[in-house]
């Protein structure tokens, strides 16, 4: 299997001494091109830590990331940011992740040409960008507060996909938005994928929304890995706290009220 | 999906000005004006004197003339140069000093960031006055001094503002992103973190200008300013009272000239928040459509059953309106709703955000933000008829309980839980302070809180959200009340613990025979926890259905269908298990 992304025994902390409590402890994970990891946990399981290690914004106390086999910690500094380019993310909340001052036209240049001034040249790269995730192209004149949330995370995602990366990652991207706009943003992602054929790497909380767009699944708990493999293993998880995820995902007949209770079986924190 | 989404406002709204910006920006023009012009066109008479030395108010002197016989008024309209100038001199001063700290401060580290932010603490402490007293007594007085004074006394407000703001914008999201799209830091900075800081720091500046001329001509009016033979206003209103008995007008002019410019400023600044306020969030229009289908698919025997009033209706709405009330022609929020829940009933109303669910639960709780208002033909809670003219009985709050979504906002974070847990048996049945306890630490238990009696004297941040949850439950319930209200009560939970509270929910639901209405955006927790089901959406009631049949997927709405199909569950099931059998197959 030929890895776009490959994390190794990372590790990280917030704080400054080395006794500051491990938030990521020994993660490792791989994902293949065109291929969708999903990663769950709860609050707390250092699931967007790990974004946030991968992306670069927060630094690791050990382990390695490898971009198409690349480590991105020990590449030369004028490299870097054209490695980290290849890297994207979309956040989870669409009313904080776009400059309320910004067209949604100068928003996406950004991303096409990071210091350029004028969008002339790039018009018509911009309109694709935004019929790809199905916005008219009227859209680049407008400001972000003219839009919906669903409308939004479209701009986020066109965004992430202007610069052609290799890893999109998906940090929470459907949690902020109603069931039914969470169906169409979750189909766009998966349209997208085939076109373009990134490594996804899909963070969430919702067993349902990680089961229906990710290939493989990473089960996280308080900064470790639970659980990794096929997404077929939420069928019949191997581990306990995988199986009490799944078993507590509300069900229409009620079954996940009989489940094991939290504080019945899980070792207390 | 290939259908083209549009946004949903088309254009935009002009913004209209302020009346303080316009007064302001024209009282400060015409003083600008003053300074350029005042020393042309006057410059000559300020300087000569008449011979009538302190005289009063006349037709050619409007102010009287001063101790060498100088007109007051033309010397004040000649002062207005040097006053202005200064002002602005300083006000640029204290942005440029305290902005330059402040971004030295954003782009450092975490430790010289706290270190800084502190320092500036304290010397915000420090009146400006103080600061400005001591430098000008340390040094020579005039008005360079005066100048430098007063920029360094001012700095630390702007150190502080540019430091706080962008701190919190560089956490931005956007800011963010930008850094990973291999933006420049520099650019970053210019391009989104100044202009989305500019506004509070423009509002400041037009304030600080204002201040910075009032404490500039009271330390020329103690002789630390401007020296003789320079004039500025602080200066004349010093010699002014010197002669108040012979001329008492003298003193007057400067007055008002330090009043008006500083009252122009201060126009401008509020004129600057006001149309620099964030465009409101615009409520998109639910008018909801008054032909609304409502409870279609129930049988006309269990409509009745279910309506039947009496003892055993604890809560009963009919034809409900909601909207907001400032206007006579109000948006519409609730339109029409009518619902009931029987005592031992749980009741769900799914829909998602915007759908009037919540504004209907509290309608029925009598907790609707005083914009709103509402009209039913019958509102009945608990037992008791609800008239919107009148304030509710106050039994209603032993009689309805309710849980939010949000636990660690719901809770005072500043005292203890056992008070808070206590509060409504306290004040509404005069129970004794040791009899309270004994019925929380109850309440409690049935709640499945760990550990209650040391829960009594912890504060709510003590509490993990789960728990925090549990006794919010406890508190709504130790009245036991007939109605329970939950709106989303387990949607800021994590997925193991929110089958815990519901699963406590329905246990309380069965224990004492009270109605339970359910608020949810998750048709999987109506389906499992609730009796019956009324789907919300624009405002009003889309279908009404029992539980069972949602679970068959008997729903005749095709927007209730799709609610169904995007639930969890449903992708659970298909995608899991079909690709498991798949793959097992092959």
């Amino acid at each position: 299997m030929n890895a776009v992304i490959d994390v190794q025994g990372l590790s990280a902390t917030y704080g400054f001494s080395h006794r500051s409590p491990r938030v990521l402890d020994g993660v490792s994970l791989t994902v293949a091109r065109g291929r969708t990891m999903g990663v769950v946990g709860e609050s707390g399981s250092g699931k967007s830590t790990l974004a946030k290690v991968i992306v670069g914004t927060l630094g690791a106390a050990s382990g390695t990331v490898s971009i198409e086999g690349a480590d991105v910690m020990k590449v030369a500094r004028s490299q870097r940011r054209a490695l980290r380019r290849r890297v994207q993310m979309i956040p989870q909340d669409p009313y904080a992740s776009l400059d309320p001052r910004m067209t949604i036209g100068r928003t996406l240049l950004e991303a096409l040409a990071p210091t350029a001034a004028r969008a002339t040249s790039h018009r018509d790269r911009i309109a694709e960008l935004l019929s790809m995730v199905a916005l008219e192209p009227g859209a680049a004149s407008r400001l972000p507060h003219e839009f919906s949330g669903g409308q939004r995370q479209r701009v986020a995602i066109a965004r992430a996909i202007a610069v052609q990366p290799t890893v999109l990652i998906a940090d929470e991207v459907t949690s902020a938005l109603d069931a039914s706009i969470q169906f169409e943003i979750l189909e766009l992602l998966d349209r997208l994928q085939d076109d373009l054929g990134f490594a996804c790497l899909f963070i969430t909380h919702n067993l349902g929304v990680a089961a229906r767009v990710c290939d493989e699944i990473t089960v996280m708990r308080h900064g470790r890995v639970v659980e990794q493999g096929d997404i077929s293993l939420l069928a019949e998880p191997a581990d306990p706290y995988t199986r009490l995820l799944v078993s507590s995902v509300p069900d229409p007949e009620g079954r996940f009220l009989h489940g094991p209770s939290r504080y019945d079986t899980a070792p207390q924190s | 999906m290939t259908d083209v989404v549009l946004p949903t406002t088309v254009g935009r709204s002009r913004r209209r000005y302020p009346a303080s910006l316009l007064v302001g920006a024209v009282g400060l023009a015409v003083i600008v004006l003053l300074a350029v012009l005042g020393p042309v066109l006057w410059g000559t008479s300020a300087a000569s004197g008449s011979g009538q030395l302190r005289a009063g108010p006349s037709a050619e002197h409007w102010f009287g003339t001063d101790a060498q016989g100088r007109d007051v008024l033309a010397r004040t309209l000649v002062a207005t140069r040097l006053t202005i100038v200064m002002g602005v001199v300083a006000t640029a001063l204290a942005v440029g000093l305290g902005g330059l700290v402040g971004a030295v401060l954003v782009l450092s580290g975490n430790r010289v960031r706290w270190l800084g932010a502190r320092a500036i603490d304290l010397w915000l402490a420090l009146p400006p006055i103080i600061v400005a007293l001591a430098i000008t007594a340390i040094f020579r007085p005039g008005a360079v001094t005066v100048v430098v004074a007063i920029g360094i006394a001012f700095s630390p407000q702007f150190a502080r503002l540019t430091n706080n703001l962008a701190s919190s914008v560089g956490g931005k999201d956007f800011v963010v992103t930008a850094h990973l799209l291999g933006v420049p830091a520099p650019t970053v900075l210019a391009r989104h973190i100044v202009p989305n800081i500019a506004s509070p720091v423009l509002v400041l500046t037009s304030v600080c200008l204002a201040t910075s001329i009032v404490t500039m001509s009271g330390l020329s009016f103690i002789g630390l300013g401007v020296q003789p033979p320079a004039i500025d206003w602080g200066q004349l209103l010093a010699s002014g009272l010197r002669d108040i008995y012979q001329n008492p007008a003298g003193a007057l002019a400067p007055s008002i000239a330090i009043v008006l410019t500083g009252l122009s400023a201060s126009l401008l600044g509020d004129g600057l928040v006001a149309f620099s306020e964030p465009r409101r969030a615009q409520v998109r229009s639910r008018r909801a459509d008054q032909g609304s289908p409502s409870a279609t698919s129930l049988t006309g025997e269990e409509q009745s059953a279910a309506t039947s009033a009496g003892d055993d209706v604890a809560l009963h709405i009919e034809d409900l309106h909601v909207q907001t009330a400032n206007a006579p022609e109000g948006q519409m929020l609730v339109g029409g709703v009518s619902l009931t829940v029987a005592t031992g009933e749980i009741v769900g109303l799914v829909g998602e955000s915007g759908s009037g669910k919540s504004i209907t639960a509290m309608t029925a709780a009598q907790l609707l933000p005083s914009e709103l208002g509402w009209r039913a033909k019958a509102l009945s809670v608990a037992g008791h008829p609800i008239d919107p003219r009148q304030a509710p009985p106050s039994s209603m709050a032993l009689d309805c309980g309710v849980v939010f979504q949000d636990p660690s906002s719901c809770f005072n974070p500043a005292r203890r839980l056992g008070a808070q847990l206590t509060e409504t048996i306290r004040v509404h049945r005069k129970v004794s302070r040791r009899e309270a306890e004994r019925l929380a630490l109850d309440k409690l238990r049935e709640a499945r809180v760990s550990e209650p009696e040391r829960r009594l004297r912890q504060y709510p941040h003590e509490l993990s959200g789960g728990m925090r949850q549990r006794a919010m439950i406890a508190m709504a319930l130790i009245t036991t009340p007939k109605l329970l209200i939950a709106d989303e009560p387990t949607t800021a939970l994590d997925v193991t613990v929110q089958a815990d509270v519901l699963r406590l929910i329905k246990q309380i639901n069965h224990d004492h025979d009270m109605g339970v209405l359910l608020i949810s955006h998750d048709i999987d927790v109506v389906a499992s926890m609730c009796d019956r089901v009324y789907v919300m959406h624009q405002g009003g009631i889309l279908e009404h259905l029992t539980s069972a049949q949602l679970r068959r997927g008997e729903v005749t709405q095709p927007y209730t269908r799709r609610l169904l199909e995007a639930s969890a569950s449903t992708a659970l099931k298909n995608t899991v298990h079909v690709t498991s059998t798949i793959r097992g197959g092959s």
